[in-house]
């Protein structure tokens, strides 16, 4: 309090814990030179947060630090942190110190006292090893010794005093109330999270068997940070936290690339393929082959060498391997390589919350660019239908973010009868393609349908298509469309049948009519010859007659005439006395 | 308990803190009245040898550290409660 801080944090002056998410969250890391707040339940993950702060400044920030254990033993601390991988035994010797000061259970207190003789036995541990980061781990245990709320905040105020003005990042970790998570906070650090310059908020709540844990911070002066609730979890590398949006990303790279489905039919419903980096949701009831048409995508990817990870909920990833092969979809060669990830999520055990930050973790191991999870659905039974929303949210952006092909199934329940009207996660809402998978019923039999019901971006086809698996893989086939019914099956296959002999009589007929048609047609002909000959014939003819009828007149003029001459009559007298009766 | 048995006390005291203070003056003026001639002390102050309160696991001031006789005995506070600095030192029923 005797030093002001300066109004704004900028990153720089920061330090950073080097959990993953947090410092996303707060911009960089706990207000370097300020005491932070850290209050939680118990078994939220508070020492494990300070603990690993700690040791990220002493490993990888050279600065040493120091850890004061008023609750726990400090060899009890290490051991427990040992699984983590921090190495704390090797940092222990020069650049992280534990100073156990946990009141001993026969301590005997007769009057007042305070911290002052703790604060200068530290004053002189971290002249001699530079500390630059100090945890107060379950100050309340110690605090609760002290007579009344007056002298307890007294002390608080020395602490955080002394902090200030050794410039020393710190954490104080105090236990939230145990009844009322929310607001009742012991009194004296109620009053601490207005002193302190930023304040965290630790739950660990459990609905309906499934344990949650999530993170807020509360307050952060001079810096702005993620206000909502982040959940996280206890990995096997200490706390990883799901920012809920990086803050920090650009929006994502949007791709014009196509990565085929695995289905050859099915790219050229859609155009071509998904979207690189599109999300992409399967629903179906059980048994429509979602898993095989996810399956077929993975194998796709991995055929082109892109890393994929397959996160299966239903089966073991020997069974997936199994059941893919026996429809021609081989993973095993691809799993030989490295090329693919399977991951039978079965063993992972949690709230959805849990298996999206192990996912993200998984595919980021792996580098994966396609990322399958068969169902996304079974994280709607462990959570309410908020959470399962907000963790739907979180996977897409994530994806996008991250440019991964996502493909998800999502199992629809046939009793409940929700066939179209949204699946459970809600993700066809924000998923770019959604392909539907149906049974139909007919005739005695059940085919699997497959229908696009949308395609962001992309011109698709609007027909159904009944999907077909063999063992040599998965096709589609046009259905037919009867009296508005859908055929499929073996009534497809009556249908194309019935067509084929239908054709082939049509053909027949067309071509018994052309040979009668030549028939005709030569027969014409000939006759069209014949009666030509009849009319050169009748022509020759008519002009025979033509000329014997000249002839004959010539002759008889040519009579006349010498019958005039021979009477010695006068030509035209003669001739018009001739003329007249 | 022994009617004749010497005390050695050490007090850690945070430099002239008001309680620092009144725990020496408690513990001087109990000292005379129930172990007079046989007690010992001395007072630490953790400013000046922080260290030595490090090592000594002294993180609360005062603190009184009763090194004899055995066992060790540690009393946190002003030492403002007469009745219990007598019970933890096993003086009960001497102090008639």
């Amino acid at each position: 309090m005797k030093s002001l801080p300066p109004p704004l944090v900028s990153a720089t002056n920061k330090a950073p814990t080097g959990i993953a998410g947090f410092d996303e969250i707060t911009g960089g890391g706990l207000p370097r030179g300020r005491t932070t707040l850290l209050v939680g339940g118990p078994g939220s993950g508070k020492t494990i947060l300070a603990l690993q702060f700690l040791a990220h400044g002493a490993r990888d920030c050279a600065e040493p630090g120091i850890f004061v254990a008023f609750e726990e033993s400090s060899q009890r601390i290490v051991a427990n942190a040992e699984s983590f991988g921090w190495k704390l035994a090797t940092l222990q010797k020069k650049k992280l110190f534990f100073l156990d000061a946990q009141p001993p259970p026969d301590l005997v207190q007769s009057g007042d006292f305070d911290l002052s003789g703790m604060l200068a036995a530290l004053d002189a541990q971290i002249k001699t090893m530079g500390a630059r980061r100090i945890v107060f781990d379950a100050l309340d245990v110690v605090l609760a010794l002290l007579p009344d709320p007056a002298r307890r905040r007294q002390e608080i105020y020395r602490l955080h005093a002394w902090l200030l003005s050794r410039e020393l990042t710190g954490i104080i970790t105090a236990k939230a109330g145990g009844d009322d998570d929310s607001t009742a906070i012991q009194q004296p650090f109620g009053f601490m999270q207005f002193m302190v310059d930023c304040a965290v908020i630790l739950n660990h709540s459990v609905a309906q068997g499934v344990s949650h844990r999530n993170l807020r911070v509360q307050k952060y002066r001079g810096s702005s940070f993620d206000e909502n609730e982040s959940p996280f979890l206890i990995g096997t590398s200490g706390l990883v936290v799901d920012a809920a949006h990086a803050r920090l990303r650009v929006d994502a790279k949007v791709s014009n690339e196509r990565v085929s489905s695995g289905v050859e039919r099915l790219d050229t419903m859609l155009g071509g393929g998904y979207y690189r980096g599109a999300s992409i949701l399967i629903t179906g009831f059980s048994g429509t082959a979602k898993t095989t048409l996810s399956g077929a995508f993975a194998e796709a990817a991995c055929r082109r060498g892109e890393r994929t990870l397959f996160v299966s909920f239903d089966s073991d990833r020997n069974e997936v391997i199994r059941n893919l092969a026996s429809v021609g979809i081989r993973l095993d060669p691809y799993l030989d390589n490295g090329c693919l990830h399977m991951v039978s999520a079965r063993s992972i055990a949690g709230s959805e919350e849990t298996y999206l930050v192990r996912i993200k973790t998984l595919a980021k191991e792996h580098d994966a660019r396609c990322v399958v999870i068969d169902p996304v659905s079974t994280w709607y039974k462990s959570g309410d239908d908020l959470t399962a929303q907000s963790v739907a949210d979180r996977l897409i952006d994530w994806s996008k973010g991250d440019g991964i092909t996502l493909v998800c199934t999502s199992l629809l329940d046939e009793m409940s009868n929700r066939t179209e009207n949204g699946s459970p996660l809600q993700i066809s809402a924000l998923a770019d393609t959604w392909i539907h998978l149906n049974y139909l019923m007919q005739a005695g039999e059940r085919n699997r349908g497959l229908s696009i019901v949308k395609s962001r971006g992309t011109a698709h086809s609007n027909q159904v298509r009944e999907l077909i698996l063999s063992d040599t893989g998965v096709t589609l086939t046009d259905t037919y469309t009867a009296g508005g019914e859908v055929l499929m099956g073996t009534l497809r296959w009556e249908k194309e049948r019935a067509e084929r002999v239908a054709a082939e009589a049509a053909e027949a007929n067309a071509k018994l009519k052309r040979v009668k048609l030549d028939a005709e047609e030569a027969e014409l002909e000939v006759r069209l010859k014949s009666l030509q000959t009849e009319l050169v014939a009748k022509q020759v003819e008519k002009a025979l007659l033509v000329r014997s009828t000249q002839s004959h007149e010539g002759e008889l003029s040519r009579g006349r005439t010498q019958m005039k001459e021979l009477r010695g009559a006068d030509a035209t007298i003669a001739g018009g006395k001739e003329d007249s009766p | 308990m022994n009617r004749r048995s010497h005390f050695k006390f050490h007090l850690y005291v945070a430099g002239d803190a008001p309680n620092s203070a009144q725990a020496i003056a408690n513990l001087a003026s109990f000292c005379r009245t129930h172990l007079a001639e046989r007690y010992e002390i001395e007072i630490v102050d953790v400013f000046r040898e922080p260290k030595r309160a490090l090592a000594e696991g002294i993180f609360m001031t005062p603190t009184l550290i009763a090194l004899t006789p055995p066992p060790v005995r540690r009393i946190v506070g002003t030492l403002s409660h007469t009745q219990t600095v007598l019970l933890s030192l096993g003086l009960v029923g001497l102090a008639e």
